[in-house]
C-alpha cells in the first residue's frame, strides 16, 4: 500500500466521520419527517416544499440576502474607497491603523452581539446620541422595530466586514506597480479614473476572495440573530441559521430543521461559485 | 509616490473616522464593565472595577473559560497534528485519487456547522457523547482538519524540492524528512494554523450550543449568552462578562497579529 495512505487516515477518519458523515445524515434527515425521539416517517420531499411554501422560511431566506447587502456588498464599497483612498499617500501609523480595523474579526460575535445591544438599547448610546444632537424624535427601539431591527442588524455586519475588507484590498493595491499610476498621471488621469481604470481592474482577485469570505459570513449568521434578537420583533430577524437551530432542537421538527440546512449549504455552495467564476472571468479579460 | 497635502489631510481624517468606529462599540464595553451596576452602587461613584470580580462568580466564567480552553486546546492539537500529516502526503508524494480527494477536503471549508449539526446532535447523544468536552470538540476538530490540510498543502507544495531530494539521497525516510527538515521550516505556516484555529475554536457558538443541551459543557461564549437571558437588566455585569470572554483571543491577536491577518487574507474561511 502507498504510504501516502498512513499520513492521510487520522485526517481522513476524522474528516469522514465528524464532517462528511454527518452531511449524508443531515439529507437522509431531511426526507422524513421527525420529532427527534419517536419513530420516523419518510415524507420524501415534502420538507423541501415547505421551505418554498412556508410563508415564515421564505422570508428567513429573504433576511439572509438582505444581510448579504450589509455584511458584503455595503463593506466592499466601502472597503474600495478606503482602501483606494489609504493607498495614495503614505500617512504614519498606518501599520497600526490596519491591527485596529481588523480588530472586529478577532472578537467572538456573541461579544459583539452584547455591545451592539448597549447601543440600540432603548436608553442606550444611539438613542442618546440623538437626543444629544436635537434629533430625539428619530429615537427609538431599534431592535424592537419592525422596520428597522433588520437593518440594525445589518449594520453590525457592517461593522464586522468592513475592516476585512479593507485590509484585503489594501494589500491588493500595495502590489499595483507604481509605472501604472505614474503613467495615468502623466496622461493626465486625476484620482477618480485612477480609481475606476486602475485600481478596480487590478484588484479583482482581492474583490472576489472579499466577496466570498463575507457572502458566506452573512448567510451563516447565527449568534447575532441568536442574542440581540431571537429572530424578532415577530419573525422580522430571523434567518435561516436560526430556522435550523429552532426547527431542530426547540420545535421538534427535525427533518424540516435538516431541509433548512441542505438548502443553505446549496445556497453557499452555488453563490461561491458564481462570485469566483466572475471573478474568474474578469481575470482572463484583463 | 507624491500626493498634496490635503490628500494626506484627508487621509488622517480617514483613518480617524474608521479608527472611532471600530473602538468606539468596543470602548462601550470597557465603559459599561465598570459603571455601576445598580442603584446603592451609583452612589459610590463611577468606577467599579469590582464588576470583574462580582461577574466571574455569578456568571460563573471560571468555569466557562476553563471548558473553553480543554476545548480550544483539544481541537487544535489534534487538528493540527492531523492537517501537517495530511498536507505533506498532499503536498509531497503521488497518489491513486490525491486530486479528488483534496477537493473533497477543499470542499470542506464551506460547509457551514447547520450543515452537520442535527445528526451530529441526534447521533452523538445515542453514544453519551453530548455534553461532554468531545462532543464540543470532534466537529470542529473536522473543520479545522478541512482548513489545516489545504492551508499545510500549500505550505508542503512550495517546499523546496532539493531539501526533500537532499534528505532522501541521504537515506532519510519520509518521517524523518518530516520531522527533521521540513517541520522546523514550517514553523511560520503552523503558527499561522494554530492561532486561526484557536480563534474560530474559542469564539464559535452554535456547535457547543447544539451539543451541549443542558448545557453541562458550555464554552464562553455559550457561558455569555446565558449570562444575558438571566440578568437583564445588569448590563454592567454583563459586560464585565464580555470582556473575559473577548479577552484571550484578544491577547493572542495583539502579539501575533500578523499571523491572523496573513491567515485570513490568504482566503482562509470556515464552515
Amino acid at each position: 500500500m502507498n504510504r501516502a495512505w498512513l499520513y492521510l487516515a487520522p485526517a481522513l477518519v476524522l474528516y469522514a466521520a465528524f464532517l462528511l458523515y454527518p452531511i449524508g445524515r443531515t439529507v437522509q434527515l431531511s426526507l422524513y419527517d421527525w420529532d427527534g425521539s419517536t419513530l420516523a416517517t419518510f415524507v420524501g420531499f415534502d420538507n423541501y416544499a415547505a421551505v418554498f411554501a412556508d410563508a415564515g422560511l421564505r422570508a428567513s431566506f429573504g433576511h439572509a440576502f438582505v444581510l448579504v447587502f450589509f455584511f458584503a456588498v455595503l463593506p466592499t464599497l466601502l472597503g474600495l474607497v478606503a482602501a483606494a483612498v489609504l493607498s495614495r499617500a503614505k500617512v504614519w501609523g498606518l501599520g497600526i491603523a490596519r491591527v485596529i480595523i481588523f480588530l472586529p474579526q478577532v472578537i467572538a460575535m456573541v461579544v459583539v452581539a452584547v455591545a451592539w445591544r448597549q447601543i440600540y438599547a432603548p436608553d442606550g448610546y444611539l438613542n442618546r446620541a440623538l437626543e444629544a444632537v436635537g434629533l430625539g424624535s428619530l429615537a427609538r427601539p431599534w431592535l424592537g422595530d419592525y422596520d428597522f431591527a433588520l437593518i440594525a442588524v445589518g449594520l453590525v455586519g457592517t461593522w464586522i466586514s468592513t475592516g476585512l475588507v479593507t485590509v484585503l484590498l489594501m494589500s491588493g493595491i500595495s502590489r499595483i506597480p507604481q509605472e501604472r499610476f505614474e503613467a495615468a498621471r502623466l496622461d493626465g488621469a486625476g484620482p477618480v479614473r485612477e480609481f475606476t481604470s486602475i485600481i478596480v481592474p487590478a484588484v479583482r482577485a482581492e474583490i472576489t476572495v472579499a466577496l466570498t469570505l463575507t457572502i458566506i459570513a452573512s448567510l451563516k449568521t447565527f449568534d447575532l440573530v441568536y442574542v440581540m434578537t431571537s429572530g424578532g420583533p415577530g419573525t422580522q430577524t430571523t434567518v435561516p441559521s436560526y430556522e435550523v437551530f429552532k426547527l431542530a432542537f426547540e420545535q421538534g421538527a427535525v427533518g424540516a430543521g435538516a431541509a433548512v440546512g441542505v438548502t443553505l449549504t446549496a445556497i453557499i455552495f452555488v453563490i461561491a461559485m458564481i462570485v469566483n467564476r466572475i471573478g474568474d472571468r474578469a481575470e482572463v479579460e484583463q | 509616490m507624491r500626493v498634496g497635502r490635503l490628500e494626506v489631510a484627508a487621509n488622517y481624517a480617514l483613518l480617524a473616522v474608521f479608527g472611532l468606529a471600530v473602538l468606539g462599540p468596543i470602548a462601550i464595553i470597557l465603559i459599561t464593565a465598570v459603571s455601576p451596576a445598580n442603584f446603592a452602587d451609583a452612589q459610590a461613584g463611577w468606577f467599579h472595577p469590582e464588576n470583574f470580580a462580582t461577574a466571574w462568580v455569578e456568571g460563573r466564567f471560571g468555569q466557562y473559560l476553563a471548558a473553553s480552553i480543554s476545548v480550544s486546546l483539544t481541537v487544535v492539537v489534534i487538528s493540527s497534528v492531523a492537517s501537517v500529516l495530511a498536507g505533506y502526503a498532499f503536498g509531497t508524494m503521488r497518489f491513486k485519487a490525491s486530486g479528488v480527494l483534496f477537493y473533497v477536503f477543499l470542499a470542506g471549508i464551506m460547509v457551514p456547522s447547520e450543515a452537520i449539526i442535527i445528526p451530529l446532535h441526534y447521533d452523538l447523544r445515542t453514544f453519551g457523547l453530548t455534553d461532554t468536552l468531545w462532543g464540543v470538540a470532534l466537529p470542529q476538530i473536522a473543520q479545522s482538519i478541512a482548513f489545516g490540510t489545504y492551508w499545510m498543502r500549500a505550505y508542503f507544495r512550495a517546499a523546496p524540492r532539493e531539501l526533500i531530494d537532499a534528505a532522501r539521497i541521504d537515506g532519510a525516510g519520509s518521517w524523518r524528512t518530516l520531522w527533521q527538515v521540513l517541520l522546523p521550516l514550517a514553523r511560520p505556516a503552523i503558527t499561522t494554523m494554530v492561532v486561526l484555529t484557536f480563534m474560530w475554536t474559542w469564539n464559535e457558538f452554535l456547535i457547543p450550543l447544539a451539543m451541549s443541551p443542558t448545557g453541562a459543557y458550555r464554552t464562553a461564549p455559550f457561558g455569555l449568552a446565558l449570562f444575558q437571558g438571566q440578568y437583564t437588566e445588569g448590563t454592567a455585569l454583563l459586560a464585565a462578562g464580555a470582556v473575559f470572554v473577548a479577552l484571550p483571543v484578544v491577547v493572542v491577536y495583539a502579539i501575533l497579529q500578523r499571523h491572523f491577518i496573513r491567515g485570513m487574507l490568504e482566503g482562509a474561511v470556515k464552515g
